[in-house]
């Protein structure tokens, strides 16, 4: 019992930067409709700028995780501005392309600038943990786990009542109408891509004290990052956010009672019956609601 | 008020539009007729900023306003109601009205503008609440003039209003039109329904194969045989 609260917990705390990187995506994904196959490097640049203020100037990644954000949303409105506006009215094909060729240009980029090293952060918290009765938490991932969880409230509240939030969902829902009431699309579009890289970025600074940093590292997470918005549902915030704890959750059960080798194939099996029969997501409207965009 | 002169406009090889000129009065309601596919939708898309001429002018209060984005024509005072309504379905009444006045002049008309929808849609006021997609097709359609004039329009460009409509809801969505023009506001009503459009306007076009084949004032067109027949069925 002990060990499954203990492996239960450990999932969902881990499930919340999951939760971040995924909304980041699918911000993206459900205003923009561009699937960012590169959105794994932009959680490596976050990582490596992270690892970098913390190895110049001793910045505790915890401490610079706005600074890195920023950066990350500026990052992304760059890109967006430079790489994907030129292209928005093309096929999916060459969008596809874009962000794949960007993906693996930062990855050679990074390989590059810093080498395939694996690079850590040491942090005098890094293997604390609070014991509540015989379950032991590591506070890092406990930290990750809450400024995930506030920065998602405060995303979900952003877009349901400010103006600008329910512009972002407007165009997400129809975008020539919200064009015709006013709204500046080009505009709307380079705040949602900056505004989804600010989420992966600061789940790169969340993610800094509990792993190391190399050129691939976002291979990694993006995959799971794509399991949690098919899971969720395409363009549903609230279902990024629970499908990323759900996939923690899965990923630590599988990895302590499957195999630790096997918890990918898990959430894999789990995506493929997602697709079989729910495709629109578990946390969607139904069918064809991929279509509606942000609820 | 609005000129339209010579618009010519291409979908890839196929031309949509030729040589299509057309005037808007102030204070008017324009009817813009056609069946489908004869170009009334592109050419109102193209005033919009949706679409762009191969050649061509659009002339708002004689200045050029071809090449800017879609959300500053609506900063100029024009405004599309789009076919087919286009409501931000997840999102309530209110939500619908608010993003209407997304602009800058319209955030500054925003209490007013409110209690002009609300007096000429009073259904709206109950149904603020609810969600867009939830309500019936007429309310829907209600809920989309509504939004238009959320954005202050100068010029409101109605695309299809009729359709899919009761005839009953028809007649009364066409009677606030009425109210709406007489607040100051032009119309340019993009239809099929020939004679209804027609027994409101001051004048009309009509389009063929993205052709003008026939314009002039309404009184005049009600009375051409060629519209009768082809039309009206007469």
């Amino acid at each position: 019992m002990t060990q499954f609260a203990q492996v239960v917990i450990s999932g969902i705390l881990v499930g919340g930067i999951y939760a971040l990187i995924s909304m980041g995506l699918n911000l993206i994904l459900g205003v923009v409709r561009i699937i960012n196959f590169a959105h794994g490097e932009f959680l490596m640049i976050a990582m490596y700028i992270s690892f970098l203020l913390y190895s110049t100037w001793g910045l505790d990644p915890y401490v610079s995780a706005p600074i890195v954000a920023l950066a990350l949303f500026v990052f992304g409105w760059l890109v967006h501005r430079v790489i994907i506006q030129p292209i928005l009215d093309t096929s999916a094909t060459v969008k596809i392309f874009a962000t794949l060729g960007l993906s693996i240009t930062l990855q050679n980029f990074a390989l590059m600038m810093w080498n395939a090293d694996y690079r850590t952060v040491q942090t005098a918290y890094q293997t604390t943990v609070i014991r509540m009765g015989e379950v032991a938490v590591s506070v890092p991932r406990l930290i990750a786990f809450l400024v995930a969880v506030l920065i998602s409230l405060g995303l979900f509240l952003f877009l349901k009542y400010t103006l600008t939030g329910k512009a972002i969902r407007a165009v997400a829902m129809e975008k020539r109408a919200a064009a015709l009431a006013g709204i500046p699309v080009k505009r709307i579009y380079l705040l949602a891509f900056g505004i989804g890289s600010g989420l992966v970025g600061l789940a790169g600074s969340l993610l800094m004290p509990i792993y190391y940093v190399f050129p691939t590292v976002g291979t990694l997470f993006v995959l799971t990052a794509f399991v949690v918005v098919v899971l969720g549902g395409m363009g549903s915030m609230f279902g990024a956010f629970l499908g990323g704890l759900l996939i923690g959750l899965v990923e630590a059960l599988a990895g302590v009672w499957i195999s630790p080798g096997l918890k990918e194939a898990v959430y894999f099996a789990i995506f493929i019956l997602v697709l079989l029969f729910r495709p629109s997501g578990l946390f969607s409207l139904g069918k064809g609601s991929e279509e509606v965009g942000l609820k | 008020m609005l000129k339209v002169e010579k618009a010519n406009l291409f979908y890839g090889d196929v031309q949509a539009l030729w040589d299509v000129s057309l005037q808007i009065g102030e204070g008017e309601i324009v009817a813009l007729l056609g069946a489908n596919a004869a170009g009334k939708s592109t050419t109102i898309n193209a005033i919009s900023g949706l679409e762009k001429l191969s050649s061509g002018k659009i002339l708002y209060r004689n200045e050029e306003i071809q090449g800017r984005d879609p959300h500053d024509i609506v900063e100029l005072g024009i405004v599309q109601v789009p076919e087919g309504r286009k409501l931000f379905s997840f999102m309530s009444v209110e939500e619908n009205l608010e993003l209407g006045a997304y602009t800058k002049r319209a955030r500054g008309d925003f209490k007013k503008n409110l209690e002009m929808v609300y007096t000429f849609f009073p259904i709206l006021r109950e149904r603020k609440k609810q969600l867009a997609a939830s309500m019936s097709g007429g309310e829907q359609q209600m809920c989309a003039i509504a939004r238009g004039l959320m954005g202050s329009p100068k010029l409101l460009m109605i695309d299809e209003l009729s359709l899919g409509l009761a005839p009953i809801m028809v007649q009364r969505l066409f009677a606030v039109l009425k109210k709406i023009r007489d607040a100051g506001i032009t119309i340019l009503l993009v239809e099929q329904n020939v004679g209804y459009s027609l027994a409101l306007s001051n004048t009309g076009f009509v389009l063929e194969n993205g052709r003008v084949a026939l314009a002039g004032s309404a009184s005049e067109l009600l009375g051409n045989p060629y519209l009768k027949r082809a039309y009206l069925g007469m």
